[in-house]
């Protein structure tokens, strides 16, 4: 019942936050901004799922002692490292590749890329 | 050395299942061996018999980092863009600034923290090390690096150097 409870309420935050990251999409001006919202915000929502998860197998393991609850604990673990990892080279990424096919942010109060790119003759390798 | 344990490690967590056999930690050992003698050549690893990833002190900094200031700064960056989204109160830009870092590996691990924390997105890093930021809400056209990322520039040099 209190294990039901916990994980429901983690995975509420986590949808919370990944409907979020959908709503910027339609809230935002331009694909930088909207890139704010679509990566980072699911990645914080989904870290919720891994908790979620985490604690759920933790609470089973420490309960029943099956071996299964501990292996499901340490894929969780590694699906949520690699996430962390993925998931901002993958947005880094794409921002460099949106900015190189000159996609310009707008609107911006101030583009430093901008000048960069008038003084060198090129975007910064 | 760095890739070798991680790969045998992780190749042992991942097929582990209540049990390990003789079998399984020599196909690991050997796979591990393979990967690390391939990617040893590659620019920057510093070769098989490097052990300056393995330092005991880095890995407890990294943690350290990771579950303080980090898991702070990524909270309440989250919300303070949740509530971004639902108003609708943005001022973006992008900026530079030049956080130091001599080392590929600290100018990774900074541009990944800088992404991962809601309203700030690294969008191109020259060879300088010269960081290029996009930010949701500016305060002012050249903020420092304080302003940007907080503390994670001090800890990226402390860490990686």
């Amino acid at each position: 019942m209190f294990l039901g409870i916990f994980v429901g309420l983690f995975l509420l935050v986590s949808l919370f936050f990944n409907t979020l990251g959908i709503v910027s999409l339609y809230r935002f001006p331009d694909v930088y901004t909207r890139m704010h919202g679509a990566t980072k915000c699911s990645t914080f929502g989904t870290l919720f799922t891994v908790f979620a998860l985490l604690f759920y197998s933790f609470v089973r393991f420490m309960m029943e002692g099956e071996s299964r609850f501990l292996v499901l604990m340490i894929h969780v673990f590694i699906g949520g490292v690699v996430l962390l990892i993925s998931n901002p080279t993958g947005a880094h990424a794409l921002a460099r590749a949106a900015y190189r096919s000159g996609t310009v942010p707008e609107p911006a109060v101030v583009d430093a890329l901008e000048n960069t790119k008038k003084s060198k003759g090129g975007v910064a390798a | 050395m760095f890739v070798f344990v991680v790969s045998f490690v992780m190749y042992l967590l991942l097929s582990w299942s209540g049990s390990m056999s003789i079998q399984e930690v020599t196909i690991a050992f050997v796979l591990a061996v393979v990967i690390s003698l391939v990617s040893s050549n590659s620019p920057g690893s510093g070769g098989f018999w490097n052990t300056k990833g393995l330092s005991l002190r880095r890995w407890w900094d990294f943690l350290r980092y990771l579950f303080g200031p980090f898991a702070v700064g990524l909270a309440q960056a989250n919300w303070d863009v949740a509530k971004r989204v639902i108003t609708g109160d943005i001022n973006p830009g992008i900026v530079k600034f030049d956080p130091r870092l001599k080392t590929k590996h600290g100018r990774m691990m900074l541009a990944n923290s800088i992404t991962l924390t809601p309203g700030t997105l690294t969008v191109d890093v020259d060879d300088d090390g010269v960081f290029y930021v996009h930010a949701l809400t500016l305060t002012s056209l050249t903020p420092k690096e304080e302003d940007i990322c907080g503390v994670f520039g001090q800890w990226a040099r402390r860490i990686m150097g």
